[in-house]
């Protein structure tokens, strides 16, 4: 600690349990919407998810086999870069392990893209072994447009940047590349407990 | 990125609820248009707040200037707003963010969307275009609840000329002889103020959520490429 701003005092965190709020983060009850463009909002009988790339076998879901897949219901914290933090939201998904398993997955990197351009690139092991999901409802309801619906990626332990809103699917790689906010300024992986938000942290 | 320390050198007051901070701040090396900073500050028991707000001014070396609008509840815009005055430090980092961020080799048109305090980082690109004397046609489409809360008020009419157009609604209460909009931005509002989609604007859309779901939307709806459409958005929690 260098200085003090003079007067400051703070708010400390109240009724957070100690270890669930990573370092420059603060509780939000709301939450908030963040996204780089308009709103995508595609018809359920036009959306497919794929797995392509480095895979044995290219496959693609229809909304419905999507929905027919094994679901989770996943009680997480989530920590978005701009600071706020929230605790216990409660998410159903379809789990990425049973994605990559059906497409014969074998590449040490993933790119998520989605409907709008969005892409975000993470390392296979931060995918992968019960870390994420691709979620289609929120609190016990369908996931809003605003928030990523009608399904966004789930990888909690990372920024929410990673939790890639109206993903669409995933393509396995060989070497690592930036994404659409990796390229612009903000960190390759994202880990919020090393404040890993922009290049360089 | 590194933290800095950050001098304030002068404070003042532009609504009753946002005021404009200008900072000195020792190896900072200029920003982009609409780019914002993080900003820390520290208690006497070491305990630390940080979050982020736009940067305001147009970009120079010496420092910047970032306008932050009071969040009721808020841990650090009350500080900020009521508390901090010239000679006090703070921390910043950045500039951050390279996608929400115009410079005149973009191109234009420019229309930029602004609901209340989401004009700040859209100041920056007016203050920029007019600082190189730009002759991007840019047009300010900006909502307000009152004349009262409009943030910039006199230096956005100063700002009016050939290339720059500014397009005022206010929406809860207009003084008498009030010839602007009196509306939301809405779907109608922009197919008035804006170009149309075949001139391919370059759209930069800022503000609460709410408004700027319904911009980018309405934009989108009147066949404006999605992809021309920039969005920022200023969660109630941004305090």
């Amino acid at each position: 600690m260098s200085f003090i701003s003079r007067g400051f005092k703070g708010r400390r965190p109240e009724g957070a349990p100690p270890g669930r709020i990573p370092p420059g983060q603060h509780l939000t009850p709301d939450f908030p919407v963040l996204s780089a463009g308009p709103t995508p909002r595609s018809p359920l009988a036009e959306w497919t998810f794929t797995v392509e790339g480095a895979v044995a076998e290219v496959r693609r879901w229809t909304w419905e086999e999507f929905r027919a897949l094994p679901s989770e219901e996943i009680t997480t914290d989530i920590h978005c870069v701009t600071t706020w933090s929230k605790l216990d939201t409660r998410w159903e998904g379809v789990s990425v392990d049973t994605l990559l398993e059906a497409a014969g997955a074998d590449a040490p990197f993933v790119m998520a893209f989605c409907d709008g351009g969005y892409t975000t690139n993470l390392p296979l092991e931060d995918v992968s072994d019960g870390k994420s999901w691709v979620a289609y409802a929120y609190g016990g309801e369908p996931l809003e447009p605003e928030h990523g619906g009608p399904a966004r990626l789930l990888v909690p332990h990372l920024y929410f940047w990673k939790s890639a809103k109206w993903v669409r699917g995933l393509r396995l790689l060989e070497e690592d590349e930036p994404g659409f906010w990796e390229s612009l300024g903000y960190h390759m992986r994202g880990d919020p407990w090393l404040e890993q938000r922009y290049w360089g942290d | 990125v590194r933290w800095l320390v950050a001098e304030a050198v002068a404070v003042r007051e532009e609504t009753p609820r946002t005021r404009t901070i200008e900072l000195a701040v020792p190896g900072w090396t200029g920003h982009r248009p609409g780019q914002h900073v993080d900003v820390r500050l520290t208690a006497e028991d070491g305990y630390q707040a940080q979050r982020s707000y736009s940067i305001g001014s147009a970009p120079r070396r010496e420092g910047l200037e970032l306008t932050v609008e009071r969040i009721d509840d808020g841990e650090v815009s009350p500080y900020l707003v009521d508390e901090l005055r010239p000679g006090d430090r703070l921390e910043v980092r950045g500039p951050i963010g390279g996608y929400f961020v115009w410079e005149p080799d973009l191109g234009g048109p420019l229309l930029l969307v602004a609901g209340g305090s989401g004009v700040v980082p859209l100041m920056s690109m007016l203050r920029h275009h007019a600082a190189v004397g730009s002759d991007v046609s840019a047009r300010l489409v900006y909502s307000s609840r009152t004349l009262a809360d409009v943030i910039y008020r006199g230096e956005l009419d100063g700002l009016a000329g050939p290339a720059v157009e500014i397009v005022q609604t206010l929406t809860r209460e207009q003084p008498a002889g009030w010839n602007g909009y009196t509306r939301r931005i809405d779907e109608a509002l922009l197919e008035e103020v804006a170009w149309p989609p075949a001139e391919r604007p370059l759209a930069y859309v800022c503000g609460p959520t709410l408004l700027v779901e319904a911009a980018a939307e309405a934009l989108a709806g009147l066949g404006h490429e999605p992809a021309r459409i920039r969005t920022e958005r200023f969660g109630p929690t941004g305090g």
